[in-house]
């Protein structure tokens, strides 16, 4: 029998879930012994080559390439998981929900304390650019969701404990310690 | 001793004093009712919710029910009520804005203690994102509109010698939101500011100058999750 396939994405995050995923020290030899890797920034395979078993995304929808990938994700992956805070429920990026985009750039390029010189008042605008949504939205907002991994970021041995009872289609008895949302 | 009623809470046989609250009695006795609001010794508010039990088939908040003869059988712990509860917690996480990774209570914060002991995953109502300033005028105390989930534990208990409140509701309905009177928090004192941010369930009233004071795995809830002292208590 082939082993199950696994994707994973950072959309609005920081890479500390993948970070966490890592985490997992030498239990990553028997990962790779239980999993295949495609599309995924741990390999570096950049488009989809086969269908997957699990998707893992991290991160929250800011932008419409988030929201492109994440439904080339769903399309992809049989089950689709939202890890880490910012997937769940927007995170830290979401933290500008309520303020309009346009404050929010102004802010970024024009007016904030930090900006250097920027006499011609250029905001980005290459149309290579994704455009900014007007929120950000938790992956279950755009998508389906099937399974949520909770924690900023996640703690390696829920992700481990999680993939593994996936996989091997053992029941999941999380404990308290485990799930934690910081 | 005519005054001492017996009942029980899920089948374990309780004993209080007639009047005495049903939240009180159950900790006494070693079943933990969860609550956000109330605050033992405070006159009840009952505006949270989360302490909804079931007497006599009827819904009740356990913060607001003096004990007597006719309790029966009281529901605390079924599949039903802790999904009710449940659905509280994660509506009172969607109506505010609770970034827990960027809070200095986490660890700490009844609110996220709940979430934790109901395994809430993800919320099932979508998320509100209202927006609310914080108020950061008083040199002891920061208050972060955000975080408040309305329990008023801070208006009942904060007062000054005269009895006047630090803090107080402003607007009503959708643009409710908790206010602190700017000249009365100027000069608010230390331990006054520390018993603030003590009683608050959540994130909403922080001390300034101090922060993060326990490490990841030594804060309230890392461990062991809420409520488990009082259940403990009895055993």
């Amino acid at each position: 029998m082939s082993k199950p396939i696994i994707a994973t994405a950072s959309l609005a995050g920081c890479f500390g879930c993948h970070m966490s995923l890592l985490d997992i020290d030498e239990r990553i030899l028997k990962l790779i012994e239980l999993v295949e890797f495609n599309k995924s920034p741990i390999d570096d395979i950049k488009t989809f080559t086969k269908e997957c078993d699990i998707g893992l995304i991290e991160g929250g929808c800011c932008n419409t390439e988030n929201i492109e990938v994440l439904k080339d994700f769903r399309k992809n992956c049989k089950i689709l998981i939202s890890v880490g805070e910012c997937a769940i429920m927007g995170g830290l990026p979401a933290m500008r929900n309520g303020i309009p985009v346009k404050e929010c750039l102004d802010e970024a390029y024009l007016d904030g304390l930090t900006v250097g010189e920027n006499k011609e008042k250029i905001m980005p605008n290459d149309e290579e650019l994704p455009i900014i949504t007007d929120k950000v939205y938790p992956l279950h907002e755009i998508v389906k969701v099937d399974y949520y991994l909770p924690g900023c970021p996640p703690k390696a041995d829920l992700l481990w404990e999680a993939v593994v009872a996936l996989v091997t289609g053992k029941e999941l008895d999380i404990p308290y310690e485990l799930v934690k949302f910081d | 001793m005519s005054d001492t009623i017996k009942f029980t809470i899920d089948g374990k046989e309780c004993t209080g004093k007639k009047g005495q609250l049903l939240v009180d009695v159950a900790a006494e006795n070693g079943v933990y009712i969860p609550v956000l609001c109330h605050w033992k010794g405070v006159k009840p508010a009952g505006s949270c919710r989360i302490c909804t039990v079931k007497v006599n088939n009827r819904y009740v908040t356990a913060c607001t029910l003096p004990i007597d003869e006719n309790c029966g059988d009281i529901e605390n712990n079924t599949p039903e009520l802790q999904d009710i509860r449940k659905a509280i917690v994660e509506m009172l996480f969607v109506e505010g804005n609770h970034f827990c990774p960027a809070c200095e209570k986490s660890g700490d914060c009844d609110l996220q203690g709940l979430g934790y002991k109901y395994q809430m995953m993800v919320p099932r109502f979508p998320y509100a994102f209202e927006r609310r300033e914080l108020d950061a005028k008083s040199p002891k105390i920061f208050l972060e509109k955000n975080r408040c989930i309305f329990c008023k534990r801070c208006i009942r208990m904060i007062k000054d010698e005269k009895g006047r409140s630090y803090f107080a509701f402003k607007g009503r309905g959708k643009t409710l939101e908790i206010s602190m009177d700017e000249k009365l928090a100027a000069n608010i004192s230390d331990e006054l500011a520390q018993e603030a941010m003590d009683i608050c369930p959540v994130g909403a009233i922080l001390k300034k100058e101090v922060g993060f004071v326990n490490p990841i795995g030594k804060r309230k809830y890392d461990n062991e999750p809420i409520g488990s002292d009082i259940e403990k208590s009895q055993q």
